[in-house]
């Protein structure tokens, strides 16, 4: 693996792998000193274009994990802010000699066109782009799902015949696309509930079942409901009337969670927006997975990092 | 010498007088064309310099109503010059400058200015498009009638780049040109619909995550402004089809009788939006690449009619413009250097126009909708010799050296394309000579001379 961009383009033997060596980094985490020196003397940098203090900090504790050094290269307040190009920026970072770049960008595609660019040879791991891809947020929900199906014994396995429900903004969702592909590349039905008005067009030649009816999907007796957050600021293009008309129609309420098993996992990607599309008991509840999720990111993010950098990603 | 050389033993002035041997006219006959003081005349002059065309193809000069030269205010991309190099370097003789520089050319100054531009540099004749409203604005017309009047006579007017969505200000405009003869050219694109849009909307745009542009924000004005154009009995130019939806409109219009006429650039007969897969910015262009089966009706469209014209969108941005995410990027692609070429492989290749066709579609149409005197009558004994020879025989892998404006910005590199354009012959003398660009110098004084005969044999 020489970057990781997308999870569209990952085989399932690939994706289990990733899983599994998240599996033995998530052992790190357990010990009581909780770093490997793995990655000592290789420079990792994290190139946020977009505030995202979660997924810079779950990155930022990967990589401190595994003993490489770490900058944080923001884009507020920086030269990146002042005008500067995705070119200038990533040419310094190569002069400085930075091995892997996590990059968070408000564009769609600015991973790719940086892994293409010729600009940097470091590896490029797509920490989100625009509303295209989130890789590492699907594989900690694909990790989070096996744990809590298998436990201990999660190595080699996939999600065979699990039944995934997101719902909520699809069409702004990079977390939603990289979820789709990850999920069904390891065996997952996959099933997206929104209003029509936030489902990309075409999407009926995604491998997923489609509908808009929350009740009918919670009815349908989902082994995962993976709730999207969802922007206010949505309702003034129209997407739908208000938030209160959006949480009635689309919100997991108390009301809908009791229609739920027992077992039913309950996951978001944060953050939350409580009372809009989720219960705060939803959101509290033993099914959630909100707390696992966090965890596991850090697993997820070590895990990646490793196969980047180590060189023996190929299985 | 191949037969794809021309000899041209021309010392410091470029020749006036020449005779160009066996060259293949568009309808297949070969004949021998003789040129002196800027006319096709019917023998060879005394001392006439000999172009060898065995095995080229002359073509009319090609006309193209839709080119961005970016001055006044844009140097950096393209000035008059440059884009008039990359205009001759393509085959074409005359060139429709878009109006969206800086200042916007909405007032009778700005369009002299770039007439005389043109004129000047002597590459191209140069055509100034004036804007329709005031500084692309979408609120108050711009002074279309003093542009009409100028010493530019502007007969096509446009707020390309930018829709004329507003539909009374639309139906005023056209209504007002009829006065002047003029056209409306429109930029079919209803800004609501397409707010931060980036690709074309279907499936691809969807999984990319890039803003989607739906067919019917072009269809829709489209159909608007036929009807617009039939209610008021006025002349309506659609500018850059793009869609199977869009010549499904226009079929119907000219069914009913209704005076419009519509374009199709070069990309949108060859690219789909599969390019945009690679997130490389040289495919983001307005309107966008569109899907494998748009393409098709195009061709077939350009091939029965529906659509009267080639048009090249011409649009030179500078590299930074380009070296960046997606949606950073400037909307554009250079496209005169590489038209002919292009059309060629597009519809020439594939059996859907022959060379008749292409100089339709590519001079005497363009020049009638833009008003355009002189290329009625292509190879005409008494008529301006504007033609271009091309060896349709050859590929070659097109590259940034194959590029004579100022912008790289071109989705072709990389890419073998047919044919070569070897010489253009503008107003009768020569502007690319052996494939390469005439000096500047020369072709300057070139037009000088030729002004200063015609001025004297008139009288």
């Amino acid at each position: 693996m020489r970057h990781l961009l997308s999870t569209k383009d990952l085989d399932r033997a690939t994706a289990v792998g990733i899983l599994d060596v998240a599996e033995d980094m998530a052992d790190v985490a357990s010990r009581e000193v909780k770093k490997l020196p793995t990655l000592r003397g290789k420079t990792v940098i994290n190139l946020f274009f977009e505030d995202s203090t979660r997924t810079r900090t779950s990155f930022e504790l990967a990589a401190k994990r595994l003993s490489a050094d770490l900058i944080n290269f923001s884009a507020k307040g920086s030269s990146v802010s002042k005008g500067e190009s995705l070119k200038d920026t990533a040419q310094t970072l190569a002069a400085m000699g930075a091995d892997a770049v996590v990059i968070r960008h408000s564009s769609s595609g600015a991973a790719q066109v940086l892994a293409q660019s010729g600009w940097i040879d470091a590896a490029i791991l797509n920490a989100g782009d625009g509303t295209h891809e989130h890789p590492t947020q699907a594989l900690l929900d694909a990790f989070t799902m096996r744990k809590r199906l298998h436990g201990d014994a999660s190595r080699g396995k996939d999600l065979d015949g699990l039944r995934v429900t997101i719902v909520g903004d699809i069409l702004h969702s990079r977390v939603a696309r990289s979820n789709a592909w990850l999920l069904t590349t390891l065996g997952a039905e996959v099933s997206l509930v929104a209003p029509a008005t936030l489902l990309p067009a075409g999407i009926a030649t995604w491998p997923v079942r489609l509908g808009y009816d929350l009740d009918e999907a919670v009815d349908a007796n989902p082994d995962v409901v993976m709730m999207l957050r969802i922007q206010a600021e949505r309702m003034n293009a129209a997407f739908f009337p208000n938030t209160r008309e959006y949480a009635r129609q689309w919100g997991l309420d108390d009301a809908r969670l009791s229609r739920l098993r027992a077992d039913t996992m309950v996951m978001h990607p944060g953050p939350m927006i409580r009372g809009l599309e989720i219960s705060a008991s939803a959101a509290d509840s033993s099914r959630s997975t909100v707390l696992e999720q966090v965890a596991n990111g850090v697993s997820i993010r070590m895990a990646v990092l490793y196969l980047l950098l180590s060189g023996t990603a190929e299985q | 010498m191949n037969s794809g050389t021309v000899s041209s033993r021309t010392v410091n002035t470029a020749p006036i007088n020449f005779v160009v041997r066996g060259a293949t006219l568009p309808d297949g006959t070969s004949t021998d064309l003789f040129v002196s003081d800027g006319q096709f005349v019917d023998s060879a002059v005394a001392g006439a310099t000999i172009i060898d065309a065995a095995g080229l193809t002359a073509l009319p000069g090609l006309v193209d109503l839709h080119t961005h030269l970016r001055e006044p205010g844009y140097e950096q991309s393209e000035t008059v010059l440059t884009g008039s190099r990359a205009a001759a370097a393509g085959g074409f003789t005359a060139v429709h400058a878009m109006a969206n520089t800086s200042p916007v050319a909405d007032t009778a100054g700005v369009v002299e200015q770039v007439e005389s531009l043109g004129d000047q540099h002597g590459y191209v004749t140069v055509r100034p498009i004036g804007a329709v409203t005031i500084g692309l604005g979408g609120e108050r017309l711009s002074e279309i009638g003093a542009m009409a009047q100028s010493r530019a006579r502007v007969r096509v007017f446009s707020d390309d780049g930018k829709c004329v969505s507003d539909a009374l200000l639309m139906r005023r405009a056209l209504e007002y040109v009829k006065t002047f003869g003029g056209v409306i050219a429109q930029h079919a694109q209803e800004p609501r619909l397409t707010e931060g849009a980036q690709m074309n909307e279907g499936a691809l745009s969807g999984e990319l995550g890039l803003a989607g542009w739906p067919a019917v924000a072009e269809e829709s004005i489209i159909a608007r402004d036929v009807l617009l154009a039939e209610h008021v009995g006025a002349r309506l130019h659609v500018c850059h089809l793009s869609t199977a939806g869009s010549v499904d409109v226009i079929r119907w219009a000219k069914a009913r009788g209704i005076q419009v006429t519509a374009e199709v650039t070069p990309h949108h007969l060859l690219l789909t939006e599969e390019l945009a897969r690679t997130y490389d910015s040289r495919y983001k262009v307005n309107p966008p690449l569109r899907r494998d089966e748009d393409v098709r009706v195009l061709r077939e469209a350009l091939a029965d009619g529906t659509i009267d014209i080639v048009a090249t969108d011409h649009a030179p941005h500078p590299i930074e413009s380009k070296e960046c995410a997606w949606d950073e990027a400037s909307f554009g692609m250079v496209g005169l250097e590489s038209a002919l070429r292009v059309v060629q492989l597009a519809v020439v290749d594939t059996g859907l126009l022959n060379w008749t066709d292409v100089a339709r579609v590519l001079s005497s149409k363009p020049a009638e909708i833009g008003r355009l005197a002189g290329y009625d009558q292509a190879f005409t004994i008494g008529s301006a010799a504007n033609f271009t020879l091309y060896d349709a025989t050859v590929n070659r892998v097109f590259g940034v050296g194959d590029l004579r404006g100022k912008g790289i910005n071109s989705p072709y590199l990389g890419r073998e394309l047919p044919g070569r354009v070897v010489a253009t012959i503008h107003n009768g003398y020569p502007t690319v000579l052996d494939g390469d660009l005439v000096e500047a110098g020369q072709v300057e004084e070139s037009a000088v001379r030729v002004h200063e005969s015609t001025r004297s044999s008139r009288g």
